[in-house]
């Protein structure tokens, strides 16, 4: 087990390097960050004093050690729009966009697995169709525009619910009183504002998951169904019940935790389209706008944490397949 | 959705007819369900309107000759400024008459859409299968890229694309491609984990059949339902992808317009009542999406062979 | 005795009562809060030139000379300023004026200022080309200051209007990321920044020492909303009091809704095409082929008659009022009508197709070519619309038009290695003909600063004379003729196609009312409540 860790440990350092590379890479290839950040009547003295600033001045290979040299020492540059350390800049907004992924997902899998179960059980009954039908709608309709929709509904016509923002935050300490609000991280899902704040771009973010969730839990159901281990459960006399969540519902939870694993890992890393239509200020918006105007030291930071993510939870998918289901063993991959 | 039931797959009919091709079987057990069939003739017609648009379309909504922007977001019904055909589902903001804009829209969006999760499922299932099934070495190669490719945001490769090729169709195919293949091999390389630990792959292991057989024969077939969801599913996610990549100015050429830019462009007029801009390509984009996954679904039950044992 | 204690406890409770409501009402008015579009990425008023930060900047801070409404110069932190000699020019600042910390403001803190522009480590567009003329500063008293520069040199109160004012106690070392913290972001300003969340928000409180007109809010907060459809949707549903940069889609709604009222002027910004005058007549231009897809051989951009065929072609008022919806005007220079270098007699080009096709003709295109029009997609303000209508009315005179829009970070680049044969652009000016002149019609040349943004690399040896005569010319009257003649040159020329200036537009709530600017800033001080 530890040696299989540390080898994972081991691979995911190359990762991140490769990531680094393809960013410093491709970013240069993109365009040229001064450019875009300089003020157009700016003339050619400035222009070349600012890129000497930021440090475009030197050969790409050059810049690449240098920015391996001082990464190896903790720091991963300093934002070329803010002029802050580009992994400070990316830990204020986590919190934002941690809370709306982990609000959607604990959605989708709310409504998801039930109705996912129910159309798999009974998948003749018209409420199964209905449901099959509306999970359609989930995943067909872009983003974007379900987003504005949802404002447009809920906002403006009836007046239920804030149109964008975050909304009132408080710290887990202040929220139980130790400290004032104010002080710590800032979660908006603590106060009643926040979390009316939260609720249409979580849904907006979620309804994708909930169609996914739903046609893999119904797949799998009818499938597991049908195993000869259901079918001798079921004939030993064991109730519904027993047979569907207990024998059931642990088989058909590996490709669900799979994919709403990686689920979970991109709504973290780019929940791009909701976050500006919601103007909520997390990682997404952070990325998008960094990407727009090739603020290099924050794309390569954020892309060096998004990659540690999904390489953790992909490691974290691969231990729940071997507890879920023993006949998966560690040994026999990675070696 | 699927008519097919648990009960009809238990003892499956025996309906031993003289010759029984497997395509044969295919098409019988898949025309079971009236609703896949209704899917399979609404796709149809809308594969068919999407290849005869040039023929069938009141006009070239590509060719900026024919448009004008005084007849720009004109509502459904108007006559054109020349007098000579009706917007039947109005004009967009250039003066595109909204129906050929749809109908070659189509063309473009079933391109993107179909073929790029097409590649990216072949692409994705085999390197996924690979993986599960030879382990070690390659199994970590593949699955370090696919961790690498899932935190690479789509915006950022279509960008990259952009910068590197140029502006076009057949590049929106290859990013979306280069976006989604992890998908497929993150999914099918779960479940072939399990898979290649049953008995019938022992057993076809035991009679030293070559891998690639065993592979393709023997493993996917079971890997396949969790598979065709989520491809089914892809197609969808793919034209909805590209329609957010064009709403983010990434996608088709403008000029070329598919239903996700027709929607991101009438998205900005939802506010002000030209609801037609993007209604209408957003009807056809549910519709389409609607269809493909009617036959997906039955499709999935019919292709599982778990389900008919 | 009973009777009469009653009667005052009912008037207390009354006047109580009243007075509850009163500041209720009172409390509403006290907060307001603004939506902006565009992100500001910095508290530090000399760390990166880019209009949200100086619209954040005025409202903390105050410059020497301020601008109005209309862009005119103001006494700001300067009550008057004039020339002493050719190069050297003398502000009085103004008495009693404090910063937010309680400190005096003096000459100190202006020389302080100056000095700090250039040294902003890390700034992506600094502000160190305000500082450059100036070759010493001289404190004649702690309200008089002197600015001795190289050469006579005209511009300096303009310059000025840019350079925000900072407490040379308080930032003496301070780092843009004090700015940020709010530590170092003192000012003389109407409000003062109280919280600042990156890229989200920044909260105002009235500063009540300020010299001015005292700021009509206890509380201004103001947000950032890039996405257009979703900053029209938190005006409309109540959650904010004033939007920037309405969408042109949603003016015909809002004009119609009682709820919201537009307040508009014509800013300061052209859109235009600009042209490859790169490429010599007897060279191809990458973007233009003939009608069988061929090379050409010869630009024929660099033929008067061609320029001058495409920009007739163009009918202006349909674009103004077909994708507009009328939020621009039509233009044929760079500044509009009011603005120091306005050229009087050079109105828009009328569109006349005819016309065009017989220059066309005239040069040797008797059909046309073909030409690809470029242009960014996330810029201005319906870009990508425009060059396809553009596209439409070209195509019409025989000039095959293809268009391509690509986001603003691939297209720049690719425009400033002039990469392309046409392009569409557009270019904020300062309120001085001086400008737009210098940075795109100006021959390039590094030494001299000229021709930053002339991507087109149009060179005409009369403009440049007529240029570098009003650059040191301290008479504002010739001054403004030779800006005024250099302009007409150049656009007679047709160095680039000017299509319109942009009408920059806000939307208010009922209830509050703001003066729109021609520079395009949204700032806090802009907005009041509406007088009943």
């Amino acid at each position: 087990m530890t040696v299989y860790l540390v080898r994972r440990l081991i691979q995911a350092l190359f990762v991140v390097l490769a990531m680094s590379l393809i960013v410093f890479i491709g970013v240069y290839a993109i365009g040229d960050p001064v450019e875009i950040l300089i003020s157009p009547d700016a003339d050619q003295i400035e222009r070349e004093r600012a890129i000497r600033a930021l440090g475009l001045d030197l050969p790409l290979w050059q810049q690449y050690l240098v920015f391996l040299t001082n990464a190896l020492q903790g720091d991963l540059g300093r934002s070329f729009v803010f002029n802050e350390p580009a992994l400070r800049l990316i830990l204020q907004r986590m919190p934002a966009t941690l809370e709306l992924a982990f609000g959607a997902t604990f959605l989708a899998l709310l409504i998801g697995l039930p109705l996912g179960l129910y159309a798999g059980l009974r998948p003749n009954s018209p409420a199964s169709k209905t449901i099959m039908a509306g999970s359609i709608l989930g995943f067909s309709l872009p983003t974007f525009w379900v987003g504005l929709m949802l404002i447009m509904v809920f906002a403006v016509q009836l007046g239920w619910l804030p149109s964008t923002g975050r909304g009132e935050t408080c710290s887990v300490l202040g929220f139980i009183g130790i400290t004032p609000c104010s002080s710590g991280v800032q979660w908006s899902f603590l106060t009643t504002d926040g979390l009316a704040h939260m609720v249409m771009p979580a849904i907006n973010l979620a309804l994708f998951k909930i169609s996914l969730v739903i046609r893999l839990t119904r797949a799998g159901v009818r499938e597991t169904m049908l195993m000869d281990y259901v079918k001798f459960a079921r004939a030993k006399g064991l109730s519904p019940a027993r047979v569907t969540f207990v024998h059931v519902f642990k088989n058909i939870l590996i490709p669900v935790v799979t994919v709403v694993g990686l689920e979970l890992g991109s709504t973290i890393a780019f929940s791009v389209v909701t976050e500006s239509v919601f103007a909520w200020p997390g990682m997404g918006k952070l990325i998008i706008d960094s990407i727009n105007v090739l603020d290099r030291p924050v794309i390569v930071a954020y892309l060096m944490i998004i990659v540690l993510m999904f390489i953790t939870i992909n490691l974290v998918v691969d231990l729940t397949y071997s507890l879920l289901d023993p006949r998966v063993r560690l040994e026999n991959k990675g070696t | 959705m699927s008519q097919s039931a648990i009960g009809e797959a238990a003892p499956a009919a025996p309906r031993k007819d003289k010759v029984e091709t497997p395509f044969r079987r295919f098409v019988s057990e898949f025309a079971e369900s009236k609703v896949a069939l209704l899917g399979l003739v609404v796709f149809a017609i809308i594969a068919i309107i999407a290849i005869l648009a040039p023929w069938i379309a009141p006009q070239n909504p590509y060719d900026l000759a024919q448009l004008d922007i005084m007849d720009g977001r004109l509502e459904p019904g108007s006559r054109n400024g020349s007098d000579t055909f009706n917007y039947l589902l109005g004009t967009d903001d250039q003066g595109r008459d909204m129906l050929s804009g749809i109908m070659y829209g189509l063309r473009i969006s079933l391109t993107v859409g179909a073929g790029s999760a097409l590649i990216a499922c072949i692409v994705g299932a085999s390197l996924g299968l690979l993986a599960a099934y030879v382990g070690k070495r390659t199994d970590t190669v593949i699955m370090r890229l696919v961790d690498l490719q899932l935190s690479f945001p789509s915006i950022l490769v279509a960008l990259m694309i952009l910068a590197f090729l140029g502006k076009g169709v057949m590049n929106v195919v290859i990013a979306l491609v280069i976006v989604e293949w992890a998908y497929y091999a993150r999914t099918v390389r779960g479940t072939a984990l399990v898979e290649r630990r049953r008995e019938y792959i022992e057993a076809a292991q035991c009679l030293a059949l070559p891998t690639h057989r065993i592979m393709f024969r023997h493993l996917l077939p079971n890997c396949l339902p969790p598979l065709i969801v989520i491809a089914t599913m892809q197609v969808a996610r793919a034209i909805a992808l590209e329609a957010t990549l064009s709403f983010l100015g990434l996608g088709v050429p403008i000029t070329e317009p598919s239903l996700g830019l027709l929607i991101a462009n009438g998205y900005e007029y939802m506010l002000s009542g030209k609801y037609w801009i993007s209604f209408y390509p957003g009807i056809a984009l549910l519709v389409t999406i609607v269809s493909i996954n009617l036959m997906g679904d039955q499709l999935r039950d019919v292709l599982n062979p778990r389900l008919k044992k | 005795m009973k009777r009469n204690l009653r009667r005052p406890k009912a008037a207390a409770i009354a006047i109580a009562a009243t007075g509850l409501a009163l500041a209720a009402g009172h409390a509403r008015a006290q907060t307001a809060t603004i939506a902006v579009g565009a992100p500001v990425t910095s508290l530090d008023p000399h760390y990166h030139q880019l209009s949200p930060n100086n619209a954040v900047s005025d409202t903390i801070f105050d410059r020497l000379v301020n601008t109005d409404a209309r862009a005119r110069q103001i006494p700001g932190l300067a009550t008057e300023w004039r020339v002493v000699e050719p190069t050297v020019w003398e502000f009085k600042l103004r008495p009693n004026v404090r910063f937010q910390n309680g400190n005096a403001f003096t000459a100190e803190d202006v020389a302080f200022t100056i000095g700090r522009l250039p040294n902003v480590p890390n700034s992506p567009s600094s502000y160190a080309a305000y500082a450059r003329p100036i070759e010493r500063i001289e404190i004649v008293d702690p309200l008089t200051i002197r600015f001795h520069t190289r050469e006579p040199y005209p511009l300096l109160p303009l310059d000025m209007t840019n350079v925000r004012i900072i407490d040379k106690e308080t930032a003496e070392s301070a780092t843009t990321e004090d700015f940020n913290s709010l530590r170092a972001a003192i000012g003389t300003g109407p409000y003062r920044a109280v919280s600042h969340r990156n890229g989200d928000r920044i909260e105002f409180e009235r500063f009540d020492g300020y010299w001015g007109d005292r700021a009509p809010f206890q509380r201004v907060n103001y947000r950032m909303i890039t996405n257009d459809a979703a900053r029209t949707a938190a005006l409309l549903a109540g959650d904010v009091d004033l939007i920037d940069q309405v969408p042109t889609s949603d003016l015909a709604k809002l004009r119609a809704d009682n709820r919201v009222h537009l307040s508009e002027t014509t800013g300061l910004r052209l859109i235009f095409l600009g042209l490859d005058h790169l490429r010599q007549a007897n060279e191809s231009s990458p973007f233009i082929t003939d009608n069988d897809g061929k090379p050409l051989g010869r630009n024929p951009l660099q033929d008067v008659r061609v320029r001058r065929a495409l920009s007739m072609a163009i009918d202006r008022r349909a674009i103004v009022d077909r994708i507009m919806e009328g939020a621009a005007t039509p233009a044929n220079q760079f500044l509009p009508e009011g603005v120091f270098g306005f050229v009087a007699d050079l109105p828009a080009p009328a569109y006349d197709p005819d016309g065009a096709k017989r220059l066309l003709a005239e040069a040797g295109y008797p059909n046309g070519f073909r030409i690809q029009l470029n242009g960014p997609n996330d810029r201005y303000i319906n870009d990508s619309r425009i060059i396809q209508a553009v596209g439409q009315m070209w195509t019409r005179i025989g000039v095959r038009t293809a268009v391509e829009a690509q986001p603003w970070t691939t297209f720049v680049g690719r425009a400033g290695r002039s990469e392309y044969s046409a392009f569409l652009i557009g270019w904020g000016s300062n309120p001085d003909g001086s400008h737009p002149l210098r940075n795109i019609m100006a021959t390039v040349n590094r030494d001299r600063g000229w021709g930053a943004s002339n991507r087109g690399r149009y060179s005409n040896p009369q403009v440049d004379a007529l240029l570098l005569q009003s650059l040191s010319e301290m008479d504002e009257a010739k001054r403004e003729q030779q800006v005024i003649e250099g302009m007409r040159i150049a656009m007679t020329d047709v160095g680039v196609i000017p299509l319109h200036i942009q009408t920059n537009i806000w939307a208010a709530r009922r209830g509050f009312e703001h003066t729109p600017r021609n520079d395009e800033l949204t700032r806090a001080q802009d907005l009041r409540p509406a007088a009943r």
